[in-house]
């Protein structure tokens, strides 16, 4: 147990470096440019506008909001006073709405949206992978070439295929948005229904694309893992086939967690430009709209929003992959 | 070194990729050789032309004429202007306005044109029938005119003097131009964009400028990558340990939220190709430095190192003579995926509207961001946007192939 609790307390610590790092990365940035950045926002955001005294008072709410005036430690204090409380300030683009008030349903959309379809794109890879190893000759043939052709696809690449054909030309699904445009977001049927038809299209895209990657890395572990000693010894042993092959599977399977530990901050890069390309409702789409807008609160509250949600999917993929692998424990009692 | 090049170019894999790279590599640099014009010239007025060949209407008919009897000419004809949904149509309106079903015949198109030029009155409210589908009638009307007709058109030219238009042509249903003999003849094989520009043209640039970017940013990586990772390994102990933490930090942080933050920051004025490229350049080395540092430390204790400094050589000596060698065919190929990625991180920087702002060249990623800002994919406009996923496709597919041959040779345990 002790091993356990250090491995924890270790990951804790790192889980809160590397977000303590993020934040400090999303203060700094914007602010490592040229010029004030309360000005260069406002002179964007004042584009289009010619009430000199509205413009002011946009300033004097930045300035207050990012205390511009004060030195910068202080202002880095005050940001992470305002976002622990949510407070990122109002968003340019949809002036009267704050910016956690257009995050709020975003962040869900994004969430239900992309963490089930890494998840099924994972387990589905996974299992096709160790089948192509396990089953050789006609399966792996086909699969493979698919596969590597298929990874090779960016995200966005293999959404805008899947638009075409299942949403353009056969019509099965909506082409774009999270419901139906007619309908307003309640717990009727026909709302749930609406939401059922459009998450079709953007969730199947993310896990076509997750299999391939995950598919082609789950076969060469596994052949790894079967022209290995213990496999051998076990067959000698008369162990059943089925037997062995779940040993294998298991053992091939614990770099495939780290592996999806890894690459999950790509994967959900790529899944918000996809959103993009669906036009759902989530944070792929709000950084949009904060890039079209020059909405600078937007953006930086959504790629810190970002940074969180992938952090922590990373800390809850390594305490489980502490609890699945015993060698863990072993390696932190020493 | 000529015995490694044999054997890369024996692997199945490499040579595949090699091939469609090098293919991908001569069209691009041979087609501006032929086809000579800006690549962002709007040349076309309106949006979204489908691929084909473009005949100057004006100078086909000062062409010579020559006379071609083909017997499947008025067939065609007729089937282009009227197609079996039209005529299904053609069929239901008859129903509706109250012929019987038996009489109406869809396949004799004769027939079919005398019943309807006989019964259709375009003022008919016909109940049932809303304003867009009365208004298709009435267009289908407008086209069938003539359609039946063997008689040739005649071209006029209006006189300025007196303002009559006088006869100076006549085309016969059976006059034919070669095209060869036309003088502006425009082959567009994939049609143009949402701007109306030649969308082949602008793709060969746009996959020049992609591939400089990706170069770009692939060395700056690499660079970067290495340098850490050799400093890391090689040196150990403290300077390994700070720089780990570093690399360990950028790692989980996820690349696009630091390409956001950095290309939101630089500003739309600023951000031109090589900022771009530099930008991904600097969030990308994390998995070279990584790698290489590894390797290094597996390296640092062999036999020929420890000799190297015994016999007093220079740090730099060892790891250019004792070191570098050893892992170059490594950072050959996390340089190749490098470039493929940095492609793809420009092409997701663009389709959010974080990638350069040009005006003079096209990137992969930018025409793909126009083609979703004016929903080409949504109004089937095909072209404006496969070619350019495909080209994407090719280059990270081939540079993916040839990585994974590069690593069946130099990592022979790798080979089933």
């Amino acid at each position: 147990m002790k091993g356990y609790r250090k491995y924890f307390a270790n990951k804790l610590l790192w889980f809160l470096v590397t977000l303590v790092a993020a934040f400090i990365l999303n203060f700094t940035l914007p602010r490592l440019m040229p010029g004030d950045p309360v000005a260069g926002i406002v002179a964007r955001l004042a584009q289009g506008m010619t009430n000199t005294s509205g413009i002011q008072a946009i300033y004097q709410q930045y300035a207050d909001l990012f205390g511009t005036n004060k030195p910068l430690v202080a202002q880095f204090f005050i940001y992470m006073k305002n976002v622990i409380h949510g407070d990122f300030g109002f968003s340019f683009s949809q002036y009267p709405r704050t910016v956690a008030d257009v995050l709020k349903s975003a962040i869900w959309w994004t969430i239900c949206l992309q963490f089930p379809a890494i998840i099924v794109g994972w387990i589905i890879g996974n299992t096709l992978g160790a089948l192509a190893a396990y089953l050789k000759k006609g399966f792996d043939k086909v699969l493979m070439p698919v596969s590597i052709f298929v990874s090779n696809f960016p995200f966005f690449g293999m959404a805008v295929i899947m638009l075409v054909i299942f949403g353009v030309w056969l019509k099965w699904f909506p082409t774009s948005s999270g419901y139906g445009f007619d309908l307003i977001p309640n717990f009727s049927f026909k709302f749930i229904w609406s939401v059922f038809i459009h998450y079709q299209l953007p969730f199947w895209s993310l896990v076509l694309i997750a299999i391939g990657g995950q598919a082609i890395g789950m076969r060469s572990m596994s052949i790894y893992e079967l022209n290995a000693d213990y496999v051998k010894y076990s067959r000698f042993l008369g162990i059943k086939d089925w037997k062995i092959i779940g040993y294998v599977f298991r053992n091939a399977m614990l770099p495939q967690i780290t592996g999806l530990a890894l690459s999950i901050g790509t994967m959900v890069g790529g899944a918000l430009i996809a959103e993009i390309v669906f036009s759902y409702p989530g944070l792929g789409v709000t950084l949009l709209h904060g890039v079209m807008g020059q909405d600078y609160p937007l953006i930086s509250a959504s790629t810190l929003i970002i940074t969180l949600m992938v952090l922590s999917a990373n800390f809850i993929i390594e305490i489980l992959y502490g609890i699945i692998d015993p060698r863990i424990k072993a390696a932190q009692a020493d | 070194m000529k015995n490694t090049l044999q054997q890369v170019f024996h692997s199945g894999k490499f040579l595949v990729g090699f091939c469609i790279f090098v293919g991908l590599l001569l069209f691009v640099f041979i087609y501006p050789l032929l086809i000579k014009g800006p690549p962002l010239q709007i040349i076309s007025q309106g949006t979204f032309f489908p691929p084909g060949t473009y005949v100057n209407v004006y100078d086909s008919l000062s062409s010579p004429s020559y006379i071609l009897n083909l017997d499947d000419a008025a067939a065609k004809r007729i089937a282009s202007k009227l197609n079996e949904d039209d005529r299904s149509a053609m069929k239901d309106w008859l129903v509706a306005f109250g012929i019987p079903d038996s009489q109406i015949d869809t396949s004799d198109t004769k027939s079919l044109i005398d019943l309807w030029t006989a019964n259709f009155d375009p003022k008919l409210q016909l109940e049932g029938y809303t304003n867009a589908k009365r208004n298709y009638y009435v267009r289908l009307n407008k086209n069938l005119a003539g359609l039946l007709s063997t008689e040739g058109a005649i071209i006029a030219v209006k006189n300025n003097d007196t303002g009559i238009l006088e006869e100076t042509n006549t085309v016969a249903q059976t006059d034919y131009v070669n095209v060869n003999e036309v003088a502006n003849v425009r082959v567009l094989p994939l049609g143009t964009d949402n701007f109306g520009r030649d969308v082949l043209t602008e793709l060969v640039k746009a996959t020049v400028v992609s591939l400089k970017l990706g170069i770009i940013a692939g060395i700056i990586a690499t660079v970067i990558g290495l340098a850490l990772g050799l400093l890391a390994g090689y040196i150990g102990g403290r300077v390994d340990d700070v720089i780990m933490f570093f690399t360990n930090l950028v790692l989980v942080i996820p690349q696009i939220v630091l390409l956001i933050l950095i290309s939101f920051s630089i500003g739309q004025e600023k951000r031109g190709v090589t900022t771009i490229a530099i930008v991904i350049g600097l969030t990308s080395w994390v998995w070279t430095a990584k790698a290489v540092r590894s390797q290094v430390i597996s390296l640092r204790n062999r036999d020929h190192v420890n000799l190297s400094k015994l016999s007093g050589h220079s740090i730099v000596h060892i790891i250019t003579n004792d070191i570098l060698p050893y892992i170059a065919s490594y950072v050959v190929m996390a340089m190749i995926l490098q470039i493929s990625a940095a492609i793809l991180a420009e092409a997701n920087l663009s389709l959010l509207g974080l990638g350069p702002r040009t005006t003079d060249v096209p990137t992969l990623g930018l025409m793909m961001n126009w083609a979703m800002i004016y929903q080409a994919h949504v109004l089937g406009k095909w072209w404006a946007y496969m070619p350019v996923l495909l080209v994407i496709a090719m280059i990270t597919f081939s540079m993916n192939l040839m990585n994974t041959g590069l690593d069946h040779v130099f990592n022979p345990a790798l080979r089933d």
